[in-house]
């Protein structure tokens, strides 16, 4: 089952490490293509990490984060087996969610 | 901190392709990939700051995003590169010693839109953020940490030799 989001999770004492990677072409709508034609914006706009049902970060991005979005951050609790989920909206409505184990 | 975007770069680009490769099909945001289950999760889009996102410049964004004015603080660490070879992915941290942050946001103040990134920090959660951004051009890129009712920044000048908008 193809996500287009990746997560590390790594649980060391009382604390837990996400880096994640999303795929997603976070087009600015400023960049034209060969023909000359503006190729529109496409975003993610929210991500949000949730861990034991509660909310442990959430980003809101805007057209200038980088393509194939990277995120590290670091959240108190959370152990090895735990579960992570990770969900985003782009501006077109798009989403996707996938479910993570720490390690 | 200068070789991590390379790092995290290549590593993209080679997992990429060998997610690829092995699964022979390219998954970008086309929504295929939504689990029946979960199919209307995904985060919450009605909280997304649009009028912070919308602004052209500095007083604009920290007007929409906080209503008060930043003091700068060296209890706020921005780390970014002095030049960035490629505008198009510039790895920026912020992270603060500061007591109870909530929020923490990156402007870059040469961009066409002036807030990149903001973030929620909730009680239990880091007050440090990685990610990579665009800048449209050597710019100063501006941290902003929200703390304990209090607003807290740090800036640093980035100087840019291929820009990050496509130019």
């Amino acid at each position: 089952m193809a996500s287009s989001i990746r997560v590390r999770a790594t649980s060391s004492g009382d604390r837990t490490e996400v880096q994640a990677l999303i795929q997603h072409p976070m087009d600015s709508g400023f960049v034209k293509d060969a023909s000359g034609a503006v190729i529109p914006s496409h975003y993610i706009q929210v991500v949000d990490f949730e861990h034991g049902g509660k909310i442990v970060f959430t980003a809101f991005w805007g057209p200038a984060v980088s393509k194939d979005p990277y995120l590290k951050f670091t959240f108190q609790g959370g152990k090895k087996g735990d579960e992570m989920m990770v969900s985003w909206v782009d501006n077109k409505g798009q989403k996707d969610t996938t479910v993570a184990k720490i390690g | 901190m200068e070789d991590n975007s390379s790092l995290t770069g290549s590593l993209c680009r080679r997992s990429l392709l060998k997610a690829a490769a092995g699964a022979g099909v390219v998954v970008f945001a086309s929504g295929a990939a939504l689990l029946p289950a979960v199919a209307d999760a995904g985060g919450d889009q009605s909280k997304w700051p649009k009028d912070a996102f919308d602004a052209k410049d500095e007083a604009a964004v920290i007007g929409a995003l906080f209503g008060k004015s930043a003091t700068p603080s060296d209890k706020v660490k921005l780390e970014a590169p002095e030049i960035a070879e490629n505008g198009a992915v510039v790895p920026i941290t912020v992270s603060s010693d500061l007591p109870k942050v909530t929020r923490i946001s990156v402007l870059v103040l040469e961009n066409p839109y002036t807030l990149a990134a903001a973030y929620l920090i909730p009680d239990g959660t880091g007050a440090s953020v990685s990610s990579r951004l665009k800048l449209a051009k050597t710019t100063k890129v501006v941290a902003l940490v929200e703390a304990e009712g209090g607003l807290f920044s740090a800036g640093k000048d980035v100087k840019v030799t291929v820009g990050g908008c496509g130019g």
